[in-house]
């Protein structure tokens, strides 16, 4: 029995050292060969902070900060930590109550957990915030975490400037998860399109977290730390006094105004009508404005400047002038003799000059802007005997145009930029049911900038500066340097810096051209507008618009020789050309080569930026918006009869969205004079209100 | 018979040197989890507001108590011991029901501030208990009839301890066996036991065909060693072979079948998440419920050990071969780890100081065990020895299960781990465990009945 007994005794102390070979087995395994534990590790306790730098700041041709960076508090709140407060002080100071701090209380727990710190309100005003840095000490669980706000001290050119908001789930997946949820990013404009300059470099701070994600100190002392950098500035063309009264000027009207300096291609001035004031978009006020401002009707978010697509009209003329000169298919003192209206096609297109003589010299014919005239030369260029069929004398004509940078991209840097339309053969062959079975007589009013030709103000201000320049251009382009310019930033900038020669047109052509818009203002169309001592070149369009009334189109630059400022304006369904479109042009050209407006023009301001030339249909849009919210509302006291009376009532025919279906021709307004030409489209268009419904 | 002149007399200092350094490790682990920086390191031993402020008091409480146990006789044990056990006992059934309920186990019993958990107490009792029962003169440990009576004497505790929810500690009490089986208990029935123990806990942790080819190969093996013993019994082939086979349908068939077809997704998931395994069921209907039950916990898995065996494995892990360093464990220190002052306490020790650390610490607990087995074979008298090989199999049994549960090898019973652990009765009751072994080995040439 002992024997046996003392064999036991090594066979416990056999099971002892078999249990403890397997842990120390597994230990290995745990610990040596298994290398994944050290990574979840890490993953476990180590989080990455990332420090947001300042963003960049913009400033104008002068030096003048238009966009800065301002703080802004947001009160946080850490759940577990709030204990024994004064609800009822903290909800007087946020002027809510105790419902709505419940709701939110327990919504960020739902949110962040209760041990993690989430928004409990963002973007406190600043008395507001005042107040409660004073009375913190009273309400533990809750601190002020500051938040720089972009800051717009002009309020304007917020189509220029966009917008940042928070990034998007789309955003995170297009940047391959470079954002984060809840960053900030440039949503629009130049902060979209210089977001990587502006956003400066991040900085990452390693933290170590516990199991509750609370943040316990730096890890391993900062070591693997790196510091943020902030954002570089932007200098750019912008005049921010002219934009500012560009936008006044465009007050209560939808268009666009452009302004170029031609000399090197900078944007002096953009705006688009109806705008907005940016700080509206900024912060706290984002979610509060940028729904209702995406719902209305006349689109105040949209850049008509670079994506309103308007057919030229007659501003299209000193173009299509240049082609012909350039083809050698006339010489300036070319003549055609018009007698009211073109009648070479089957249908005849009116010109607003009957009396003789009108059309005897190009300069001439641009001065008092004839339609039959150019009819007639763009008929000859499609024509060209040069080329064998029309087809591919049309071929040239649009080679022509793009050069010009019509129907193309011409690379401003605003992000969705609009090519607009010259219409491809494709196009026409599609319309008259194959090729070679439309000639120049189908499609002769695109001489004058009508049927399937649509352009952007920008597209036609920088035409302008061609003809100003007589010749070249540089793109147009709103950022002329960045602060610490360095290789990488060429990506923005080199191709705003080369010189782009719009094929080798003569400069007696270009002279002959710019003569005649000098005509324009001294003897044409637009005689009556002056710019006190400065000589300047224009040309008026109405152009005919499937929307309703005529567009007010004006292109000018000036002074006549060395012009040193290119403008386009284009005012929605406003009539003539010379009426609005003109005055606000010439405004806006006195404003920056005289730096000052003369008491004269004072008065024509003061009529022009008073004006309300909005559509009725969009005037009926915000009243019915209006009521609907009126009677939400419980308002009982309004009293239907008499406002309604103010409302005119719209034609049932016209749309009044000419963005959303620029090249739409299916309405009868689309000829030239109504019922003068009848267009292959208009045999195929079915009436207005079947359209509508389907659309 | 002591002798007045000198306490110390005949005491076994190996022992209450690693007594001292075990402890202090422990209160040293307990401290890595719980200090932060810039915290008073010595106000809490004052202020009793952290753990290890309060375990540094029980180790005072426990030093006093040793003291006692080392100056007390030792026929004082032998003579109480019966009483004792009925005290336990009568304690374990009072706790289960004056007892006040923590964490779902009605063990405890609150005297003043502190509070006292009797089935852990008990297990110093029932090895006294026991001891005295096989040192009885009449007592035959070779027969049946008495064996079954050890086993009863083992195992009455271990039915209240159950009745009390607290299936971890009533576990313990199988650690008897071990004593036992060096009194004369059959091998057949240790060998059994722990083979379907580990077969039970192989089948759950790996897949049931990885499990029958390491069947296989073990069986192997096995033949290939003892090849030269079939002339002399070839039953023993016969008995390899069924073994073989049983092994095999327990662990691919009958344990998949049971749970997949018996069990109820809750059970299934409980018994999964035991060993730190996900438990994702094929069926969509089943994953539905499974999602509801969970759902209707308020997020509160019914998984916690799952979580507990991966986040414990992932401090181990992390460890490495030499360790993050004293206080530079990220796991332990800031939370991930439940329990990781108690159960998982070895956690600290591993992401800490890792293989090596981890290896040495093993190694100080495999010097104590071998420590006591030659204590207990020095012993003239039987009740000793079975005292001495019980304290030996209580302490293997918490150390193995503990260190294995940490490190995924085992399911998560919530054991802890022998003076390393935080909390007063374990610490109380090792301490008990170990210095009345002491005591008792001070007296090593008397035979004690």
């Amino acid at each position: 029995m002992p024997a046996i007994n003392h064999s036991r005794k090594r066979v416990i102390q056999l099971v002892f050292i078999s249990v403890f070979l397997v842990i120390v087995v597994q230990l290995f395994n745990l610990q040596i060969i298994s290398n994944k534990y050290a990574n979840l590790a890490l993953n476990n306790a180590v989080t990455k902070k990332i420090a947001y730098p300042s963003r960049g700041i913009i400033f104008d041709r002068k030096g003048k900060a238009i966009i800065e960076n301002v703080a802004r508090f947001d009160l946080m709140i850490t759940p577990s930590q709030v204990k024994g407060i004064d609800t009822a002080t903290l909800c007087r100071l946020l002027q809510i109550d105790t419902a709505e701090y419940h709701k939110r209380f327990v919504s960020s727990i739902i949110k962040n957990g209760s041990y993690r710190p989430s928004v409990f309100e963002s973007f406190v005003a600043a008395p507001l915030q005042a107040q409660l840095e004073e009375n913190m000490y009273k309400f533990p669980g809750f601190y002020l975490s500051e938040r720089p706000v972009r800051s717009y001290p002009f309020k304007a050119a917020a189509h220029i400037l966009g917008y940042v908001a928070e990034v998007d789930t789309s955003i995170i997946r297009r940047s391959g998860y470079f954002y984060q949820m809840g960053d900030l990013v440039g949503r629009s404009g130049l902060e979209k399109t210089y977001e990587r300059v502006l956003m400066g470099q991040r900085g990452i701070n390693y933290l170590v977290k516990d199991n509750k994600n609370r943040i316990q100190g730096s890890y391993e002392k900062g070591v693997f730390d790196t510091s943020a950098e902030a954002g570089r500035n932007l200098y750019s063309s912008i005049d921010i006094e002219l934009q500012q009264l560009a936008e006044k000027l465009l007050n209560s009207k939808i268009g666009s105004i452009v302004a170029i300096n031609p000399k090197t291609g900078g944007v002096l001035a953009m705006a688009s009508g109806p705008s907005y004031d940016p700080n509206d978009l900024a912060g706290g006020a984002f979610r509060k404005n940028w729904g209702r401002m995406a719902m209305d009707t006349a689109r105040p978010l949209y850049n008509r400047a670079i994506k309103g697509q308007y057919p030229p009209g007659s501003t299209f003329k000193p173009l299509g002038a240049l082609v012909a000169l350039d083809q050698g298919l006339i010489t300036p003192s070319f003549g055609y003799g018009c007698y009211g209206a073109y009648y070479a096609c089957r249908r005849p297109v009116k010109c607003t000059h009957s009396g003789h003589g009108h059309a005897a010299s190009l300069r001439i014919a641009l001065a008092n802007s004839c339609n039959s005239y150019f009819c007639h030369i763009f008929r000859m260029a499609i024509d060209n005997p040069a080329y064998r069929n029309p087809t591919e004398g049309y071929l040239k004509w649009k080679e022509y145009m793009n050069s010009f940078g019509m129907g193309v991209k011409l690379g401003i840097d605003l992000p969705s930029e609009d090519y607009a339309s010259i219409p491809d053969t494709s196009k026409y062959n599609k319309d008259f049911g194959g090729a070679r079975r439309w000639n120049s007589c189908n499609i002769v009013t695109l001489g004058i900038g009508q049927d399937r030709m649509t352009a952007t103000p920008l597209q036609m201000a920088n035409v302008t500066s061609i003809i100003a320049n007589r010749g070249y251009y540089y793109t147009p382009h709103f950022i002329d340097s960045i602060q610490d310019e360095n290789e990488g930033d060429s990506v923005y900038l080199s191709r705003y810096r080369q010189k782009h020669t719009v094929t080798h047109i003569a400069d007696s052509s270009y002279e002959a051209v710019v003569n005649g818009m000098h005509d324009v203002t001294i003897y044409g169309t637009a005689s009556f507008l002056r710019i006190p001592g400065i000589e300047y070149c224009a040309k008026t369009g109405t152009a005919q618009n499937p929307h309703g009334k005529n567009h007010s189109i004006f292109t000018c630059f000036a002074p006549k020789n060395n012009p040193r400022i290119a403008v386009s304006v284009v005012i929605e369904n406003a009539g003539y050309g010379a009426t609005w479109a003109g005055p606000i042009a010439t405004l806006i050209m006195e404003k920056y080569l005289n730096d000052t407006i003369s008491n004269g023009s004072n008065h024509t301001l003061e009529r022009v930026s008073k004006a309300d030339l909005i559509p009725a249909a969009i005037k009926r849009w915000y009243y019915v918006r209006d009521s609907i919210r009126n009677a939400k509302l419980g308002v009982k006291d309004v009293n239907v009869d008499t406002v309604i009376e103010t409302i005119v009532v719209v034609p049932k025919k016209t749309t009044f969205d000419p963005e959303a279906e620029p090249n739409r021709n299916d309405s009868n307004e689309l000829n030239i004079e109504k019922g003068t030409m009848l267009l292959p489209d208009d045999k195929k268009s079915k009436p207005d209100s079947t359209i509508n419904e389907k659309r | 018979m002591r002798n007045d002149n000198s306490i110390a007399k005949g005491v076994d200092w190996s022992i209450i040197i690693l007594y001292a350094i075990l402890v202090i490790i422990g209160l040293f682990m307990i401290f890595a989890n719980e200090y932060k920086e810039g915290d008073n390191i010595f106000e809490p031993f004052f202020t009793q507001n952290r753990d290890y402020g309060k375990q540094g008091l029980w180790i005072c409480v426990c030093a006093v108590l040793a003291t006692f146990i080392v100056l007390t006789d030792s026929k004082f044990f032998t003579a109480t011991a019966n009483l004792l056990y009925a005290f336990g006992i009568v304690l374990c059934i009072a706790a289960l029901f004056i007892g006040s309920e923590v964490k779902g186990s009605k063990s405890w019993i609150v005297l003043g501030g502190f509070r006292l958990q009797p089935s852990e107490l008990c297990k110093v009792f029932t090895c006294l208990a026991l001891a005295k029962f096989i040192s009885r003169q009449e007592t035959d440990f070779s027969k049946t009839q008495s064996q079954l009576v050890g086993a009863a004497i083992a195992l009455f505790p271990a039915i209240i301890t159950v009745a009390q929810n607290e299936t971890g500690l009533a576990l313990v009490y199988f650690s008897f066996f071990l004593a036992m089986y060096r009194e004369g208990l059959p091998p057949f029935i240790l060998i059994a036991g722990a083979s379907i123990a580990v077969i039970l806990i192989l089948s759950l942790i790996f897949a049931p065909i990885t499990l029958l080819i390491f069947y296989s190969v073990l069986a192997l093996l096995v033949i290939f060693f003892t090849r030269r013993l079939f002339k002399r019994t070839p039953i023993l082939l016969w008995i390899i072979v069924a073994t073989w086979v049983m092994a095999s349908v327990i662990s691919s068939l009958a344990i998949p079948y049971l749970i997949n077809n018996v069990m109820k997704p809750y059970q299934r998931d409980r018994i999964y998440s035991l060993v730190g395994k996900p438990y994702i069921p094929q069926n969509l209907e089943e994953r539905a419920e499974l999602e509801k039950l969970k759902a209707k916990t308020k997020g509160k898995s019914q998984n916690q050990s799952e979580y507990n065996v991966i986040q414990s494995k992932i401090a181990i892990g992390s460890g490495g071969f030499i360790g993050k360093g004293y206080l530079k464990g990220t796991q332990t220190r800031y939370d991930f780890v439940p329990e990781q002052r108690t159960d998982f306490i070895f956690c600290t020790i591993g992401e800490g100081f890792g293989f090596i650390g981890s290896v040495i610490f093993l190694l100080l607990y495999a010097i104590l065990l071998f420590r006591i087995v030659r204590i207990a074979e020095r012993q003239r008298s039987t009740f000793s020895r079975v005292y001495a090989y019980s304290v030996a199999s209580i302490f293997f049994f918490h150390i193995a299960i503990n260190i294995c549960m940490t490190i995924g090898l085992a399911p998560v019973i919530g054991i802890p781990l022998p003076l390393i652990s935080y909390g007063g009765s374990s610490l109380l009751t090792f301490t008990l465990l170990l210095f009345i072994l002491v005591r008792l080995d001070a007296d090593r040439q008397m035979i004690l009945r």
